[in-house]
């Protein structure tokens, strides 16, 4: 599923049934539904995660955690997986 | 991609908040007497932690955000509190794995565990026939092991494990234990052998041989939907990785509490020198995955020793700590089924007095001994 696009214009938000635990290198998210592990691999991912659900926009979410444009295809692939692995969804 | 796999390997390396792979061993006590067993259990140990202080210790993994708890023994059900115990860990969001010989999992546990969220079972067999299973873990017990997967697949309970430690004799059979499984919609888990326990005195007859290591690493490769806990990692050095982290995690990101509390660096070691600490000590868990100095050397950088001059090193990282030192190998240098043979060449050179004893144990006085498959049981009474 990797490489599935990203819709950077939508709303979403953590999933309730997964949790962020904060770790030195970022957090590592645990889905308790699909019992999946997933790791957010620095730690502006978590916050732009974090600013997911208070945000119109991902997108609107990026510009909050001060993440440079030229980075944005980068987050976008890795909110992909996370939202593949529904640690995040649509809302 | 391979690049981020790699930085967070060396992430892991320095230690998580938290550990990731907890192991809780709820008591010594063990209807079976398994030769290979690695906590060397059978007795339940008077001193073991009461159902009041299990909650706490449920309490402070909640806090920590640890997500789920692998729970062994022993055989952990043999505790009347056990289910009480599930469901309070449960309902505190610490997700219960729990392996078990399966003697408790009659009709009636396995329709309350298809009822609960958050509980993964796995059974217990190292033979996929009963003679190869119990020459190792007592007779009958693969007919135990059998019908709690009948209860557990009538219950509806979906996809439980099946879990075996590959040995000399059952490595033959990895496709038989595979049919077993998908015949039950159960996944596979192979872990390896350790010396640990009572196996520090059957390793010697029971670990595979160099060419059914191969055997091996050619079968996971070939399947990846079998989980190995990341066990194998030592065989990682014969090609392409298997997949995993592919370090040792004992402190980094795995441990284990013992039934009495104590916190060791990995399931495979239950020795006072990789003792970090009891979670009955002030400040609990927490303080001593967080300040227990033996856990934080384990999260130095490892020294590659003997093994620096090996263009493997990488692939391999030197193998399983708890298998170098029950077997008497220097901790920095190969693993004593290193791929290359080296440490079957240092092996050779150990003094059997010279290896550390894991001890007693909690090993019933009147136990099984082992007997190599062919030869008639007996039982030693000492």
């Amino acid at each position: 599923m990797r490489g599935v696009a990203f819709d950077l214009r939508r709303a979403y938000r953590l999933n309730p049934a997964a949790t962020l635990r904060p770790e030195p290198f970022g957090a590592l998210a645990y889905h308790f539904g699909n019992r999946r592990l997933s790791f957010l691999k620095s730690r502006q991912l978590v916050s732009v995660v974090r600013l997911l659900s208070s945000h119109e926009s991902a997108a609107s979410a990026l510009e909050a955690a001060d993440v440079p444009v030229q980075q944005w295809g980068r987050y976008a692939a890795a909110l992909a997986a996370l939202a593949e692995s529904e640690v995040i969804h649509e809302r | 991609m391979s690049a981020e796999i790699t930085s967070l390997t060396e992430q892991f390396k320095g230690g998580l908040a938290a550990p990731i792979c907890l192991t809780w061993e709820l008591t010594y006590a063990c209807n079976l007497q398994c030769v290979h067993c690695l906590s060397a259990s059978g007795r339940r140990d008077p001193r073991e932690l009461s159902t009041q202080e299990c909650m706490r210790v449920v309490d402070e993994l909640e806090r920590m955000q640890v997500f789920y708890a692998n729970i062994g023994g022993g055989e952990p059900t043999l505790r009347p509190d056990f289910w009480d115990l599930l469901d309070y860990s449960v309902a505190h969001h610490v997700g219960i794995k729990f392996s078990t010989n399966g003697v408790r999992l009659d009709k009636r546990a396995a329709r309350r565990l298809a009822g609960t969220d958050y509980v993964d079972v796995q059974i217990s067999i190292d033979g996929a026939t009963a003679e190869v299973n119990d020459a190792v873990r007592g007779a009958g017990s693969f007919a135990t092991a059998r019908r709690a997967m009948d209860n557990l697949a009538e219950a509806g309970f979906g996809e439980f494990k099946i879990s075996l430690v590959v040995t000399r004799h059952n490595v033959a059979q990895l496709d038989a234990f595979k049919q077993l499984a998908d015949a039950y919609g159960a996944r596979l888990r192979v872990t390896r052998l350790r010396p640990s326990g009572r196996a520090a005195d059957s390793w010697n007859e029971l670990h595979p041989s160099a060419a059914q290591q191969r055997q091996l690493y050619d079968w996971l490769s070939a399947r990846p939907d079998v989980l190995t806990g990341d066990s194998f990692f030592h065989l990682s050095a014969l090609g392409a990785p298997l997949p995993g982290l592919n370090l040792c995690g004992a402190g980094r990101v795995v441990c284990l509490i013992d039934p009495v509390g104590d916190v060791y660096a990995c399931p495979f070691v239950l020795h006072s020198e990789f003792r970090a600490g009891n979670v009955r000590d002030p400040g609990g868990f927490a303080r001593v995955w967080r300040e227990s100095e033996l856990l934080l050397r384990l999260r130095e950088p490892a020294a590659a020793g003997a093994c620096a001059s090996c263009g493997l090193y990488d692939a391999c990282q030197g193998g399983c700590m708890a298998a170098k030192f029950f077997t008497g190998l220097p901790l920095d240098g190969p693993d004593p089924e290193c791929v290359l043979g080296h440490g079957a060449r240092e092996l050779a050179k150990v003094c059997l007095p010279d290896r550390p004893s894991p001890g007693p144990g909690h090993t019933r006085r009147a136990a099984a001994v082992f007997v190599p498959l062919g030869r008639l049981p007996v039982r030693a009474v000492t």
